[in-house]
């Protein structure tokens, strides 16, 4: 007889009884839970997953903070310096004649490698140029490095496609060339190529290695050459550098410390979240989406529930009427529904989230060609135990909310109007 | 030794006009007796029964039962107060469908919880052999005939030895042999076993046997 009340009590015994005598109903009232969590773990899971893809390969492809020097960046005109409290109008102002230089760069470079909240720094000489192909140029962009300090900040060892940074340093006149714009120039490792500056200047380079970062914004324009090279095909003397990048040991400091360097150095200091604003906004809204997608799965779910619940309730109507006559109390009765709808949300949860990894680990293996865009053979999938907890938690909360209101009524009833007699 | 008493209990029906459906009803109940409740339909009987069995709190008056004044008590209090002393029999037999015989008896006594399983079932065997269905014990309900599953019923309603035992048309929806049969487990367990029960009738037969009819006609006592 053990086997009728469990210890959790009699409410639990008959909730069990009321969902046992009822399977079809059940099931089909699980099946609805299941749905909406399992498409919540497998949107959630393809989205973060594609997120954190993307911003794995920006975050190693862009520096924590890049200094440079804007010339953009408006300055006051030369009638506010000589006229400061005067009412100064200039209208369409122009920036000066100057160079991309970063003036005291090595000064600067000592300053931040002491600095001990930063995890490295790389000077770089970025420039715009034009690479030979026969008769034609394509556009694109030579950054003049350290090569092994830039490996340092970017793990460039592992981007790389075919040969070895190392070689870069054996070979002054060599170039590392983005596995994109090779492809477009028709050129493997070893092959020469024809460079010419915006001044004008041409070189020719041999291409020691080919990289590939997995954005096609960065594979399909930039190269690796030496600093001193692009020094000289620039035409400058040895203290020339444009841009200094720095990682940071912690990233979300990356803010604060950020403006600290533009006050002290003068020049512009940019960190990762304002240069990849469009990126962060872009995963916040897809956040967004996944949320709203799966929140409205689950209240169509609990519909479901609250339906069933109800038309079960309206049969039990006799079965509730004699409890409260023999002494259940209206919470007695209403924990007898609670616990139905909880059982049938914490098992469609848990089978939803079963579905949800099956379909996370298909999605997973499902072959998808990134293109140009991004380096991708396979969709990437989040298995995040987070998303799984917020899984269950999400549906258990759904059909709370669902079987409260049935619960409630069912708590209510009165008795007297169904025992009297007809 | 008076186990229900009530004192000027007056009542009103709202819908849909105000109406005085009991008129300073003052009533009391020894131990053991077997008391009916008759009367012209909408005289108020049925009314006057919900009063006394703590279901119906809306009333004026005050109501005793084994010694406590039950006026102004909470639902839950009245629920609790009810499983340990009232029991009931209705018209239908309204016993669970989806369990056996045996647990429906168990039922009140399992919500009472004063009692180990083990005794509960023994004790709920002992009803059902008291009613005669002690072989039944096993069955779904649905597979007894009308007669057994009143029967049934009232093993039920003495689960847990309640003072009173509260009949609403106990024998209202069964034949005159299984009407019989019932009316003689009442008549033995007001005689036999002491049980006081109060039964709302219109079987006049039903009620020319019980110890003390009540007849009302136009929410009094006559």
């Amino acid at each position: 007889m053990s086997r009728w009340v469990s210890s959790l009590g009699l409410s639990l015994t008959i909730a069990r009884v009321h969902l046992v005598s009822k399977p079809k109903q059940t099931i089909i009232a699980m099946l609805g839970v299941t749905f909406g969590i399992g498409m919540f773990i497998a949107l959630i899971g393809l989205m973060t997953g594609l997120n954190d893809f993307t911003e794995e390969i920006t975050m190693t492809s862009s520096p924590d903070i890049h200094i440079y020097n804007d010339i953009t960046e408006s300055r006051p005109s030369l009638l506010e310096m000589v006229n400061p409290q005067g009412l100064n109008v200039v209208h369409n102002q122009k920036p000066k004649n100057e160079t991309a230089k970063l003036r005291g760069a090595s000064r600067m470079l000592e300053v931040l490698r002491r600095d001990s909240r930063i995890y490295g720094v790389a000077p770089m000489i970025t420039s715009q140029v034009f690479y030979n192909f026969g008769p034609t140029q394509l556009n694109g962009q030579i950054q003049g490095v350290e090569i092994l300090e830039e490996d340092k900040l970017f793990d460039l060892k592992s981007k790389m496609k075919a040969g070895k940074l190392e070689d870069l340093l054996a070979f002054h006149e060599g170039i590392i060339m983005g596995s994109g714009l090779a492809r477009k120039l028709n050129l493997a490792k070893g092959d020469r190529v024809v460079i010419t500056t915006p001044q004008g200047f041409t070189r020719t380079l041999k291409v020691v290695g080919i990289f590939q970062i997995g954005i096609g914004a960065v594979d399909n324009v930039r190269s690796y050459a030496n600093m001193s090279m692009v020094q000289t095909i620039l035409q400058q003397d040895k203290s020339y550098v444009t841009d200094i990048n720095i990682k940071l040991n912690n990233r979300e400091m990356a803010q604060p410390i950020a403006r600290e360097l533009q006050a002290n150095f003068v020049y512009k200091a940019e960190d990762w979240q304002t240069a990849n604003a469009t990126f962060i906004t872009g995963n916040y809204i897809r956040n967004i989406i996944t949320y709203a997608v799966s929140f409205t799965l689950l209240v169509v779910a609990g519909f479901g529930i609250y339906n069933i619940l109800n038309m079960t309730i309206y049969n039990k109507m006799k079965d509730i009427a004699i409890l409260k006559a023999m002494g259940f109390a209206g919470v007695d009765v209403r924990s007898i529904f609670m616990i139905q709808s909880l059982v049938i949300g914490l098992l469609g949860a848990l089978l939803g989230i079963t579905v949800g990894f099956v379909l996370s680990y298909l999605i997973s293996k499902a072959p998808f060609n990134g293109g140009d865009v991004v380096s991708l053979d396979h969709f990437p999938v989040n298995f995040k135990l987070k998303y799984y907890i917020t899984g269950i938690v999400f549906g258990l909360t759904t059909t709370a909310i669902a079987g409260y209101m049935p619960s409630r009524k069912a708590g209510r009833i009165d008795p007297i109007e169904i025992l009297r007699g007809q | 030794m008076t186990v229900l008493r009530t004192c000027g209990i007056t009542k009103y029906f709202y819908d849909p006009e105000k109406f005085q459906v009991l008129k300073n009803i003052s009533m009391e109940v020894q131990r053991g007796e077997f008391l009916s409740l008759v009367g012209k339909s909408g005289c108020g009987k049925s009314t006057l029964m919900y009063v006394l069995s703590t279901m119906d709190t809306d009333f004026e008056g005050e109501l005793e039962i084994a010694g406590e004044n039950l006026t102004r008590r909470s639902q839950n209090y009245l629920a609790a107060f009810r499983n340990r002393h009232i029991g009931f029999v209705f018209q239908f037999h309204y016993l669970l469908p989806e369990f056996t015989v045996l647990q429906n008896v168990m039922l009140p006594a399992l919500k009472l919880g004063e009692l180990s399983k083990a005794e509960i079932e023994n004790r709920a065997i002992e009803k059902l052999q008291l009613l005669g269905m002690a072989e039944h014990a096993r069955k779904k309900t649905n597979k007894l005939s009308g007669g057994q599953q009143q029967r049934v019923a009232i093993a039920r309603a003495l689960i847990n030895n309640p003072d009173v035992l509260m009949g609403d048309e106990p024998t209202g929806n069964l034949d005159s042999h299984n009407s019989r049969i019932v009316f003689d487990i009442f008549r033995e367990l007001t005689t036999v076993h002491k049980q006081t029960i109060i039964a709302v009738t219109h079987d006049e037969e039903f009620a020319r046997q019980t110890d003390r009819v009540v007849e009302m006609s136009d929410g009094r006592i006559l």
